[in-house]
C-alpha cells in the first residue's frame, strides 16, 4: 500500500522545494520518526575520495556544466535529508557562505549550507563561463575558481598553449593549489576539453603539463572530445595532433570521445522515440540524453551530446562516491587498464542509452545491457572493438547486480572478444549499489583496445593533407614558443603510437605459445 | 592462550568480521561452559563492563570497509571491535602490490605496530598471530606482506599463520597474478604456515552444496569463516588429558609443517549444507570420514562430484625402494594431515583410513604424518563435523596456473612500469618467480 506524502527536496541554494512522493508504509514510519537515513549520510566517516575537475575551453566548460548539473541531480536523488555526506564531498565542498569569499571555510558533515564545486574553470573567451555565472549553477563557483580572458584563441593550439599558457601559468597554478588544499585527500584530476579548437586543446594540454609538474603523484584522467571529419574548424587536425602528443606524454588515462559518435547516438535516440513502435515507449525523462530533473532550465542545442559525456564522468566516479560490494577507485582503473605507459587510451561505452517503459524479464534485460556494451552503436568513438584486439577491459556496473550476474556475463561474452595472449582474462570489475537516476542498473565499459588506431590514423591523414601544403602554418609559427619542430615531433609521436598498436594487432590471430617457464635445479 | 588476528585490506576485514561472528555464535550456542570460556579467552578480551572485545587489529588504506564493520558489530551487542584497534587511510593502494609494500607499509609501520603491540599486551599469553588478507589486490597483498615482515621482526619467537584468500581464476583484478606471486614468494620466507582458501572453490560450495541462487561475496565470506572457525576453535589433542589445547597454532605447525619447503595448507570441512536442509540431515561418522578421505585423495573440496575411481596406490613390499612409480595420476599425495572431529560420539569415530602410509609421501613415517584433535562439542549448529587440514598437493595446480599466467604477462613486460615506479625491479620479480617455481617443484615431487 502506498501513501502520498509531501517531502522536502533541498536545493543547492539552501532552500527547500516541496515535492510529492509515493512511499510504502514502512518507509513512511521511518520518515516521520526522522529515521529515513540515507545509506550514504556517513557523517562520522573520514572523507575519502576527492576529485578535482578542470574544464578548459568552450566544449570543456559546456560538458562540465552538464556534469555539475547531473551530479547534483544524482546526489539529491539519494540524499533526501540534505546532509552533506561523503558521497557529496567527492566533488563538492560545503561552505559557510555568510563569511566572505576569501575566508569561506569548509564545513564537514551536517546540513548542506552552500555547495561549491571542486573545480577550476578556464576559458579564454567569456561567453560560456558568463552563461554559467548567470544560470542556476552560478552559486557553485567562487570567482576565484574562474580564469577567463576576452579574445579567445582563434582556434590556434599555439596561442592556447604558448601565449595564454605562459600568461596565465601562475594564476592557474595558484587556483589549482588552492582547490587542492581544500581536498582532504586528492585522489584524481579530471580534465575536460576538446581537441579541435585552440583553448581547450592548447591551454588544456598546458594545464595537463602543469598538473604533472605540481602534483606528480595524483592521477590525471583526461576526457577529450575529438572533432568529426566534417568539423568546420579547418585547423582542427593540427590542433588535435599537437594536443595528442601532450596527452600521450603527460596523461595517465585518456577517454577519447568522438563528436560524430555522439551525434549518431543522439540521432538514433530521437529516431526511436519518434518511431512510435507499438508496445514500446521511451521514457524520455530518464533518457541518458535528457537533463530533465536537473537544476538548469530548458535544454540547449549541444546539451544532449554533452549529457552523454557528463554521464561518462558520473559513472566512472560512481564507485568512488557510493558504496558497493566490489569497490573500484580511479587509481585501480589506471593500474589495471594501462599495461604500457603510452597506451592509455580507453574507449568508453555506456549502456543503457535509453529506457523502455515496457517491462521485460529483468534478467534478460540485464544480460542485454552487457551485450550492448560491446556493440558498435554504444561506443563513444567510431570504432568496433569486437574486431580489434583487447589489451584490457573494465566493467563498472551500477545498481542491483551481484557478482554472480557479472561472472555469468563475462563467461558468456569472453569467447566473442579477442584478448591479447598475455591477458586472456584481462577483466577489471566493479560493483556499485547506487544506479543512475531513472535506471535500475547501468554499465560503463572502458576498453584498452587497438581499435583506437583507426581514429588516430584518420587524424593523421587529415593532418598530413594540410601539412603537405603548409596550409595555415604561419598562424602557428609566428606565435612565441612555437617552432616547426613542434609539428614534426607531434606527428612522429602519433606515428609511433600507431605503430605500437599495429604491432600488438599483428599478434591477434597468431596463436602465442606460453612463455617457457624457469627451470629449477632439483 | 590467546590468538591475535590482523585483518588487512577489504577482503581481510570482511572475512575477519564473519570469522568473529561465527566464533561468537558458536561459543554462545553451546551448553559446555569450559569450551565457551576457552573460546572466549582465545579470541576476545572481556572488559570491565563484561563486553567482549575482539582481539583484532583492522588495517586498510581506504576507510569504507572498516567503518562499516565497526558500525555493524557495535550495534549487534554480542561483541565488538576495540575502539582504537583500527587504522585506515584515505588513498587506497590502487591494486598495486608495490604501492602497498614500498609506500604504505613503511609509511604507517609505527602506528600499525603500536596497535598490534597494545593488542598483544592484552593477552595473558600469546598463542600466535593470524594475519588475514587476499593476494589479488594492493593493500591485503602489499601492506599485508610488509606487516607480516614487521610482525616477524617484532615477535621472532611467536607463531605466525597467514590466512590467504586466492581470487577467482578468471580475473577480478587484471594484475592479480603479479600481486599473488609477489605476496606468496615473500610470505614463504616470513610466515610459519600459509592457509589458503580459493574463491572459485568456495563459490562452488555455495552454489552446489548450499544452493544459494545469487551468490554474493558475503556468502563466500561466511563459508570461509565457518571453515576457518572450525580449525581454530578449542579442541582436545591426544595427550592433552581432557584439557583444551592451549597452544593450537603451535600444535598446528608442528603437526603439519615439518619442513620449511612445504608451508601451504588447505582445509576441507564436511558436512556443508544450507541451513534449511540441516534439520533433515543425518550424518554418521563412517559416512563422513569415508567421504572426507576420498575428498583428500581425489582432490575434491566438496562432498558432491567426488571421483571415486581414484585409489590409493598399493604399497611396495617390505624392503624394496619406494620410487616415484607409486604416484598415480589424479592422486593427491599428502605430506601431513590433521583431522579435527567435533560433535556427538566423537570417540566412536574410526579414523584408521587416514593413517595408511599409501596416502603419504614416503620420506615421512605415517604415524608422524597424521594427527588428530577432537571435541564432543558440536560446532556452529552441525551435530557432527569433520575437518581436515592438509599439507598436500591440493594447491599445486592452482599455484602452477597462477605462476604460469603471471610469467606469460611478465614475458611481455606488461604492467611492469606500474610496479617499477614504486621501487620493485625486474630482478625482484625474477626472484619471486624463482622461489615459487621451487615450491612448485617441491610439491610435485611429493
Amino acid at each position: 500500500m502506498l501513501a502520498k506524502v509531501v517531502l522536502p527536496r533541498w536545493l543547492m541554494s539552501g532552500a527547500y522545494q516541496w515535492e510529492y512522493h509515493y512511499l510504502k508504509l514502512e518507509e513512511l514510519a521511518n520518515v516521520y520518526m526522522g529515521q529515513l537515513v540515507s545509506q550514504f549520510s556517513m557523517t562520522d566517516y573520514p572523507l575519502s575520495f576527492h576529485g578535482l575537475c578542470s574544464a578548459v575551453g568552450q566544449c570543456g566548460n559546456q560538458v562540465g556544466c552538464r556534469f555539475w548539473d547531473l551530479a547534483l541531480r544524482e546526489h539529491s536523488h539519494v540524499n533526501k535529508k540534505g546532509i552533506y555526506d561523503e558521497a557529496l564531498s567527492s566533488f563538492f565542498r560545503n561552505v559557510d557562505s555568510r563569511r566572505s569569499v576569501g575566508g569561506s571555510c569548509d564545513i564537514t558533515g551536517g546540513r548542506i549550507q552552500s555547495l561549491k564545486a571542486r573545480a577550476v574553470l578556464v576559458d579564454m573567451e567569456e561567453g560560456v563561463v558568463n552563461e554559467i555565472l548567470q544560470g542556476p549553477l552560478r552559486e557553485l563557483f567562487d570567482s576565484t575558481q574562474l580564469i577567463t580572458d576576452v579574445s579567445g584563441s582563434g582556434n590556434n593550439w599555439a596561442v592556447g598553449h604558448w601565449t595564454y599558457g605562459s600568461a596565465y601559468r601562475e594564476q592557474i597554478v595558484d587556483q589549482l593549489r588552492r582547490a587542492a588544499e581544500h581536498c582532504d585527500c586528492l585522489q584524481c584530476f579530471f580534465l575536460i576539453h576538446s581537441m579541435g579548437g585552440g583553448t581547450g586543446s592548447g591551454l588544456g594540454t598546458c594545464v595537463l603539463k602543469l598538473l604533472e609538474e605540481e602534483f606528480p603523484e595524483v592521477c590525471r584522467i583526461v576526457t577529450s572530445v575529438y572533432p568529426s571529419a566534417e568539423d568546420d574548424v579547418v585547423t582542427s587536425p593540427y590542433n588535435s595532433v599537437l594536443a595528442m602528443r601532450e596527452l600521450t606524454e603527460h596523461a595517465d588515462c585518456v577517454l577519447p570521445v568522438e563528436n560524430q559518435s555522439l551525434v549518431d547516438i543522439v540521432n538514433k535516440i530521437k529516431h526511436m522515440s519518434h518511431s512510435g513502435k507499438p508496445g514500446s515507449v521511451i521514457k524520455k525523462d530518464s533518457a541518458i540524453i535528457s537533463g530533465q530533473g536537473g537544476v538548469s532550465g530548458a535544454e540547449k542545442p549541444f546539451d544532449a551530446m554533452n549529457n552523454i559525456v557528463a554521464n561518462l564522468l558520473l559513472n566512472i566516479t560512481s564507485s568512488a562516491r557510493f558504496e558497493g560490494s566490489l569497490n573500484m577507485d580511479l587509481n585501480e582503473i589506471a593500474m589495471n587498464l594501462v599495461p604500457f605507459p603510452r597506451l592509455h587510451y580507453l574507449v568508453p561505452s555506456l549502456t543503457p542509452l535509453y529506457t523502455l517503459a515496457d517491462v521485460n524479464i529483468p534478467t534478460r534485460r540485464l544480460d542485454q545491457m552487457f551485450t550492448d556494451a560491446f556493440s558498435k552503436d554504444h561506443q563513444l568513438i567510431r570504432a568496433d572493438p569486437k574486431h580489434s584486439l583487447y589489451l584490457a577491459c573494465a566493467l563498472m556496473v551500477r545498481g542491483n547486480v551481484q557478482v554472480s550476474d557479472l561472472r555469468r556475463n563475462i563467461e558468456r561474452l569472453k569467447p566473442m572478444l579477442p584478448f591479447v595472449s598475455w591477458n586472456q582474462e584481462g577483466w577489471k570489475t566493479g560493483l556499485c549499489s547506487v544506479p543512475p537516476v531513472g535506471h535500475s542498473h547501468s554499465l560503463l565499459a572502458l576498453a584498452n583496445n587497438t581499435c583506437v588506431k583507426s581514429t588516430f590514423m584518420e587524424l593523421r591523414d587529415r593532418f598530413t593533407k594540410l601539412y603537405r601544403k603548409k596550409a595555415h602554418m604561419h598562424h602557428y609559427l609566428h606565435v612565441d614558443g612555437m617552432e616547426q619542430g613542434c609539428f614534426t615531433e607531434a606527428i612522429s609521436s602519433l606515428s609511433s603510437l600507431i605503430e605500437e598498436y599495429s604491432q600488438l594487432d599483428a599478434t591477434k590471430d597468431r596463436p602465442m605459445p606460453d612463455a617457457a617457464r624457469l627451470n629449477i635445479a632439483t | 592462550m590467546s590468538i591475535v588476528t590482523v585483518q588487512l585490506g577489504q577482503c581481510g576485514n570482511q572475512v575477519g568480521q564473519e570469522l568473529f561472528e561465527v566464533i561468537s555464535n558458536d561459543a554462545n550456542d553451546t551448553q559446555r561452559k569450559v569450551y565457551s570460556e576457552c573460546s572466549s579467552e582465545r579470541f576476545f578480551n572481556e572488559t570491565a563492563n563484561r563486553e567482549l572485545v575482539a582481539r583484532s587489529v583492522l588495517i586498510d588504506m581506504e576507510p569504507k570497509v572498516i567503518s562499516q564493520s565497526i558500525a555493524k558489530t557495535g550495534k549487534s551487542g554480542k561483541w565488538r571491535y576495540g575502539d582504537r584497534s583500527h587504522f585506515s587511510q584515505k588513498q587506497g593502494s590502487g591494486n598495486n602490490w608495490a604501492n602497498g609494500y614500498c609506500v604504505h607499509g613503511p609509511r604507517h609501520e609505527e602506528v600499525v605496530m603500536d596497535i598490534v603491540r597494545r593488542e598483544v599486551e592484552h593477552c595473558d599469553c600469546l598463542a600466535g598471530i593470524v594475519a588475514m588478507m587476499s593476494v589479488a589486490g594492493g593493500t591485503g597483498s602489499g601492506v599485508g606482506t610488509y606487516v607480516t615482515q614487521c610482525l616477524r621482526d617484532t615477535y621472532p619467537n611467536s607463531f605466525i599463520l597467514n590466512h590467504l584468500t586466492w581470487p577467482y581464476g578468471t580475473g577480478e583484478v587484471i594484475v592479480q597474478n603479479y600481486n599473488s606471486v609477489l605476496t606468496l614468494s615473500h610470505l614463504y620466507q616470513l610466515s610459519d604456515a600459509i592457509l589458503v582458501h580459493e574463491n572459485d572453490t568456495v563459490h562452488k560450495i555455495c552454489a552446489q552444496l548450499m544452493n544459494i541462487k545469487h551468490i554474493s561475496f558475503r556468502d563466500v565470506n561466511k563459508v570461509i569463516a565457518h571453515q576457518l572457525g572450525s580449525v581454530l576453535q578449542p579442541a582436545l589433542t591426544g595427550d592433552s588429558h581432557g584439557i583444551y589445547n592451549r597452544n593450537p597454532i603451535g600444535q598446528l605447525m608442528s603437526s603439519l609443517v615439518c619442513h620449511p619447503e612445504y608451508k601451504l595448507l588447505s582445509v576441507c570441512n564436511i558436512p556443508q549444507v544450507s541451513s534449511s536442509s540441516m534439520a533433515y540431515s543425518m550424518f554418521t561418522w563412517p559416512g563422513l570420514l569415508k567421504h572426507l578421505r576420498q575428498m583428500l585423495i581425489a582432490n575434491s573440496k566438496m562432498e558432491e562430484g567426488i571421483d571415486w575411481q581414484v585409489r590409493a596406490p598399493s604399497l611396495q613390499p617390505e624392503g624394496t625402494e619406494r620410487t616415484g612409480s607409486h604416484r598415480r595420476p589424479g592422486f593427491n599425495t599428502s605430506l601431513a594431515n590433521l583431522l579435527i572431529l567435533r560433535g556427538k560420539d566423537v570417540n566412536d569415530a574410526e579414523i584408521s583410513g587416514f593413517q595408511h602410509p599409501s596416502l603419504y609421501t614416503p620420506w615421512l613415517p605415517a604415524d608422524e604424518a597424521f594427527s588428530m584433535w577432537k571435541t564432543p562439542v558440536p560446532f556452529n549448529k552441525y551435530e557432527k563435523s569433520a575437518i581436515l587440514v592438509s599439507n598436500s598437493q591440493t594447491l599445486l595446480r592452482p599455484l602452477d596456473n597462477m605462476v604460469g599466467k603471471a610469467w606469460n604477462m611478465f614475458a611481455s613486460r606488461a604492467y611492469i612500469h606500474q610496479y617499477t615506479k614504486f621501487g620493485i625491479s625486474e630482478e625482484d620479480f625474477l626472484d619471486s618467480f624463482t622461489s615459487l617455481e621451487q615450491v612448485i617443484s617441491s610439491y610435485s615431487q611429493l
